[in-house]
């Protein structure tokens, strides 16, 4: 299992490397000058030509991307943000708890309702509740994220004046946003959910553990369940990652400080050290989400674990 | 034999409508996306004003029997904006996967037929992709490009093509081994007469299926790049633009947001149920 895991860390190295060269490209044909941008329309030419020299703005896209390389890989540094004047690294780490909280209280939402939702309605298929499950299911995967956010923050923030429509500096903030981001991951793991259980219920054993006379909550937990976890667990992963890019526009609707407004901010700045960091940051943060999604799915099914070697 | 093919395909074709009718949900999806379709076409007979034209007096005025949507902050017809936003939103979600579609697709026949190092290059090349979350992708590559709704086709489009490229893949090593594929190499024909006219439209299927359900996703996505400012200019009727804009006079004004939002989850839903539907026609576990 450990060699596993140091494998598959390893391969992580060349995507991320090439996450990097992708995010530097981009950057790189972006138009706008961030000395320019920097320096503001009150500079004369000398100025912004200077500040690109020192900004190694002149430098080859080669010899740029080369630098920005080693200096990743050797120094551990992201470069500098042109707007903080402060390291990228810092810059990021002090955005990310925000996107970090939100998503993984989305996560633990989706999880804790959409499971439950979706074992019901398999149980009990084709009944009132089951229907109505899957068409409010249908609305939560069509909602914009942004636009339940708007809808929350009118109904919540400014008619009844439950919770603060803007910031992330208490649980009261992290409310509404986070039930707007979950929705719509609600809605998939309670369609997953509800999909691998009823392939599962039509089985032998099911009905074998039924004849013995086990209770039907005990039919349900241990026996289906437990089979039909396996697509559950990666439906939630990929529900992370998803929640992660969904976080973007989440933190514009609720103006939260996280990276994905940080990154919106700094692409309209020319920041462009900012920007390449945090979509590696998110990269990272994303493979290494997936990895454990991989991980998991050893631990509850025996018959994967022995190709862990 | 050319005519037994045909009448062949035409059988499937049948057999998958067959299937498809018998879906309450997916009729309903086609229904709406027909509907929206329609909209999109004749906006500008259907739109009682002109989606510029900005009349200051009305400014952020009610619904009423005039305007039944209202009006946004710069006194413009939000119903026809609306209208005209299907224009946009349809053209990006379909533009941008058929790009998807079309690369994707080939890529990933192309890795999935030569297999070897071949497959690997371009497999890697999508798993660099696919290690940013989609939105992040497009936003990186619509910051490139600029705004403007070419551009955006190609973020939202670009950032798809992983997806098509797997799928494509996984169908053609299915089919790849299948004889009538080894007799097209018997008969004297080149890969990409195989590819083209024999391996990719048996893999048609979970391509259209990830389609369908991949225009509502590029929809949502570019409304969202609108929505942070990263899509279309705000003077253009996007859904997404329209709800940037509203969004500050969200407590006094809501009409100005809501009607943008439903239009989008109207959208979604119809795009949504009517991939389901694909999904369960064609099938072959659920055949009955």
């Amino acid at each position: 299992m450990l060699r596993y895991i140091i494998k598959r860390i390893l391969l992580l190295i060349p995507v991320l490397i090439g996450v990097t060269l992708i995010t530097f490209t981009l950057l790189y044909i972006t138009p706008g000058d961030p000395a320019r941008a920097l320096l503001g329309p009150s500079a004369n030419t000398e100025q912004v030509e200077q500040l690109r020299e020192e900004m190694g703005l002149n430098d080859p896209y080669i010899v740029r991307y080369g630098n920005f390389l080693s200096n990743l890989v050797l120094h551990q540094d992201m470069g500098r943000s042109y707007r903080a004047k402060q390291p990228v690294f810092s810059v990021i780490m002090s955005a990310f708890p925000a996107t970090l909280k939100l998503a993984a209280l989305a996560v633990a939402i989706a999880v804790v309702i959409g499971i439950p939702l979706g074992i019901i309605s398999a149980v009990k298929q084709y009944s009132v509740f089951d229907n109505v499950a899957l068409i409010l299911g249908l609305i939560g995967i069509s909602m914009p994220v942004f636009w339940l956010g708007m809808l929350l923050i009118l109904q919540f923030a400014a008619r009844l004046h439950w919770f603060p429509s803007a910031g992330f500096s208490t649980f009261k903030h992290m409310v509404l946003p986070s039930i707007a981001l979950s929705a719509q991951s609600i809605a998939v793991i309670m369609r997953m959910t509800r999909s691998s259980m009823l392939e599962v219920i039509r089985q032998d054993y099911i009905r074998t553990a039924r004849a013995k006379g086990q209770t039907e909550a005990k039919v349900i937990i241990h026996h289906a369940l437990r089979n039909a976890l396996m697509p559950i667990i990666t439906t939630v992963g990929l529900q992370f990652g998803a929640l992660l890019g969904g976080a973007v526009l989440t933190e514009a609707v609720f103006s939260i400080p996280g990276v994905g407004r940080l990154m919106v901010d700094s692409i309209k700045m020319k920041d462009f050290p900012v920007v390449q960091g945090g979509v590696l940051f998110i990269a990272v943060a994303f493979s290494l989400v997936n990895l454990v999604v991989d991980l998991l799915y050893a631990s509850v099914n025996p018959k994967i674990r022995s190709q862990y070697r | 034999m050319k005519d037994k093919k045909k009448e062949r395909r035409f059988m499937r074709l049948k057999e998958f409508w067959r299937r498809l009718k018998k879906s309450k949900m997916a009729m309903f999806g086609l229904v709406i996306l027909s509907l929206l379709v329609a909209i999109a076409i004749f906006a500008s007979v259907i739109a009682p004003y002109s989606y510029s034209e900005q009349h200051l007096e009305n400014k952020n005025m009610k619904p009423n029997s005039e305007h039944i949507f209202g009006c946004d902050d710069l006194g413009r017809d939000i119903f026809t904006r609306v209208i005209y936003g299907s224009r946009i939103s349809l053209s990006v979600g379909f533009i941008a996967v058929g790009i998807a579609v079309v690369f994707g697709g080939l890529l990933g026949a192309v890795a999935g037929y030569f297999g070897g190092v071949t497959d690997n290059i371009i497999m890697r090349s999508m798993d660099i992709l696919l290690a940013v979350p989609q939105i992040l992708l497009a936003i990186s590559i619509s910051a490139a490009l600029g705004t403007g709704l070419v551009n955006l086709m190609i973020a939202v489009g670009i950032s798809s093509i992983p997806q098509y490229a797997r799928i494509m893949r996984a169908s053609v090593l299915t089919v790849k081994d299948q004889e009538y594929i080894e007799a097209t190499h018997a008969a004297g024909a080149t890969h990409l007469h195989t590819i083209i006219r024999h391996i990719i439209p048996n893999c048609f299927a979970p391509i259209i299926v990830q389609a369908t359900l991949g225009v509502a996703f590029a929809i949502l996505t570019a409304a969202g790049l609108s929505f942070i400012g990263l899509g279309l200019d705000p003077e253009v009727p996007e859904w997404g633009a329209m709800l940037a804009g509203g969004r500050q006079y969200i407590r006094d004004f809501p009409h100005i947001t809501f009607f943008p939002g439903l239009a989008i989850m109207i959208t979604i839903f119809a795009l949504n149920v009517l991939g389901d539907g694909f999904r369960d026609a064609l099938d072959p576990k659920l055949r009955d």
